[in-house]
């Protein structure tokens, strides 16, 4: 699905991603934990051609890494972004109707949205109120629900736990693995590693712009450098 | 004739003109936060080319709407390549340069606009062919004619179908998105250049109907003429609240109000020290008033920097 070999991006001569390798196979949940600043979000970013980036991102057979953005989403790779990104000024319905922007099989598209309304109720309550007047969940929510919009193949989420109490913590997660259930891959870069440790097989540390460690999810949660840098020393 | 209701139509007429001027400025702004000072040019460069148009056929025989009319359909599409090659050639690639650069080049454009059109049509007032008819109907004791009823109703109508389009429709949703945070709209897939080149073709197409208006309402039309109509539709479109498309249309009507009935009665204020010839005066009053007291206009949210 996925294959990225020597990814490196730049901030004006100062680098963030200094040569990232990673590999995600068909329906498989991978995830990306490091610490703050560690180069995750730049990593997805430039996965997501949001940033000019250099190396090699081979996705089912194209190197995409000259690939505008907006390309991408047409071809199943979906971001969910850092801080949700939801268009505040756009009501619930809207927001998911620009996830499906790029489709035009109408019917298919009425009953994706039926389809995610049903795994995201909360959306349905709120349906024609503006995104900017949700709660943080709730625009985590619908920042996930305009991505399946587009019916992806390969979903990235960039913290999708953030901000969130652990009530919704837990429910966007149970939303996360519902996805999975569904044969979409999925890229999930947390900073709460046990978590999302426990939702995918494999796992990816990153750390200065490099990976440090990578395993199977399993043994990462048993590693003692792991526990002690990122699981809080449990 | 009743003053009052008479300035107040001559103020609809002259509001629906700088309503639609004022939109240009308004839809750039909201997608680009930028200040297109070109786009007064753009309007004169829409008022001179359905002149030409008119004043060639104004010997044919046809009856004079319909030749105002071919005007229009000149003036629109020649406004909406430039329009479209403005952006293109001037703004898009300072798209990421300060945002001083962008301001002195649409200045630039606007001196060459100005100056090549005086090379091509002259530097003198071109007056534009009667073709018109300017028989008045009374109406509450003041006078309207068929030509500002017009130019009401086809403001009217072309302002509600700009609303439907932006509300209603996948391109016009996408403008919106765009205008909220374009790297996220072209991450659902959103040509953010595709959709500025529209967002300048349309607005520019507005700009070429307020154009042929102006000077069939005024009779006139001048190498010059863009600059200070465009001023005074920028004036609407930051007192309306910049970025707002409501607010620039009601920016517009208000302006257009205001400087009517300013200008009608300020003989009667100042004991006739000050004649109607100080009408201009009105629109820079508002825009200095409107940045004092309330920046983000009548209905802005908000004029802080985008990051
Ligand atoms: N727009 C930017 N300009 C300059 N430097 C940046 C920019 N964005 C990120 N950086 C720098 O790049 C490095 C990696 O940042 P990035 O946001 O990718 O980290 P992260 O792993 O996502 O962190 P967090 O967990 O806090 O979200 C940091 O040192 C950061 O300061
Ligand atoms: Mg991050």
């Amino acid at each position: 699905m996925l294959k990225v070999r020597e990814l490196r991006v730049a901030y004006g001569g100062i680098a963030a991603v200094k040569g990232v390798d990673l590999d995600i196979a068909d329906r498989e949940t991978v995830c990306l934990i490091g610490c703050n600043g560690a180069g995750k979000t730049s990593t997805l970013k430039a996965l997501a051609r949001m940033l000019p980036a250099h190396g090699e991102i081979r996705y089912r057979g194209d190197d995409i890494v000259q690939w505008p953005a907006h390309r991408l989403i047409g071809e199943g790779l979906a971001l969910v972004p850092e801080g949700r990104g939801v268009f505040a000024r756009l009501s619930v319905l809207e927001n998911l109707a620009m996830g499906a922007y790029c489709r035009d099989d109408r019917g298919e598209i009425e009953s994706d949205l039926q389809r995610v309304l049903g795994l995201l109720p909360r959306l349905e309550e709120r349906a024609s109120q503006l995104a900017g007047t949700l709660s943080g969940g709730e625009q985590q929510m619908l920042a996930i629900g305009r991505a399946l919009m587009a019916r992806p193949k390969l979903l990235l989420l960039d913290e999708p736990s953030m901000g969130l109490a652990p009530i919704m913590v837990q429910k966007v997660f149970e939303v996360i693995q519902t996805i999975a259930a569904e044969g979409v891959a999925i890229l999930l870069v947390e900073q709460n590693a046990k978590l999302a440790l426990s939702v995918s097989s494999r796992g990816y540390v990153m750390d200065s712009g490099l990976i440090v460690l990578a395993d199977s999810s399993a043994m990462l949660l048993d590693n003692p450098k792991v526990r002690e840098a990122y699981l809080g020393g449990e | 004739m009743d003053t009052l209701i008479q300035q107040i139509i001559n103020g609809l007429v002259l509001g629906s003109i700088y309503a639609l001027v004022a939109l240009g400025y308004t839809m750039v702004y909201g997608i680009l936060g930028l200040i297109n000072f070109a786009h007064g040019e753009v309007v004169m460069v829409g008022a001179l080319t359905a002149l030409s148009i008119v004043k060639a056929l104004a010997g044919t025989g046809l009856p004079g709407p319909v030749i105002v009319l071919f005007g229009l359909m000149g003036a629109v599409p020649v406004c909406m390549a430039l329009g479209f090659v403005i952006e293109r050639v001037a703004y898009r690639p300072l798209r990421n340069a300060p945002r001083l650069a962008p301001l002195i080049t649409a200045i630039g454009v606007s001196i060459v606009l100005q100056q090549l059109m005086m090379l091509g049509w002259g530097s003198t007032y071109l007056s534009f062919p009667p073709l018109l008819s300017t028989a008045p109907h009374s109406l509450m004791g003041a006078s309207i004619n068929d030509l500002q009823i017009a130019i009401i109703a086809v403001a009217a109508l072309t302002m509600g179908g700009l609303v439907l389009l932006v509300q209603r429709t996948r391109i016009g949703r996408a403008m919106r998105a765009t205008a909220e945070n374009p790297s996220i709209a072209s991450l659902m897939g959103v040509n953010v250049n595709r959709i500025i080149s529209f967002t300048f073709v349309i607005g520019s197409a507005l700009g070429a109907l307020a154009g042929v208006m102006v000077s069939a309402n005024y009779s006139i039309a001048h190498y010059s003429m863009g600059f200070m109509l465009g001023l005074k539709a920028f004036t609407a479109a930051v007192l309306g609240g910049i970025g707002n498309l409501a607010g620039a249309m009601l920016g517009g009507i208000l302006l257009g109000l205001i400087e009517s009935l300013g200008s009608g009665y300020i003989g009667d204020l100042t004991g006739g020290v000050l004649g109607s010839n100080y009408r201009d005066v009105f629109a820079f009053l508002v825009l200095i008033l409107v940045l004092v007291l309330r920046p983000s206009g009548l209905m802005g949210e908000r004029v802080s920097e985008r990051a």
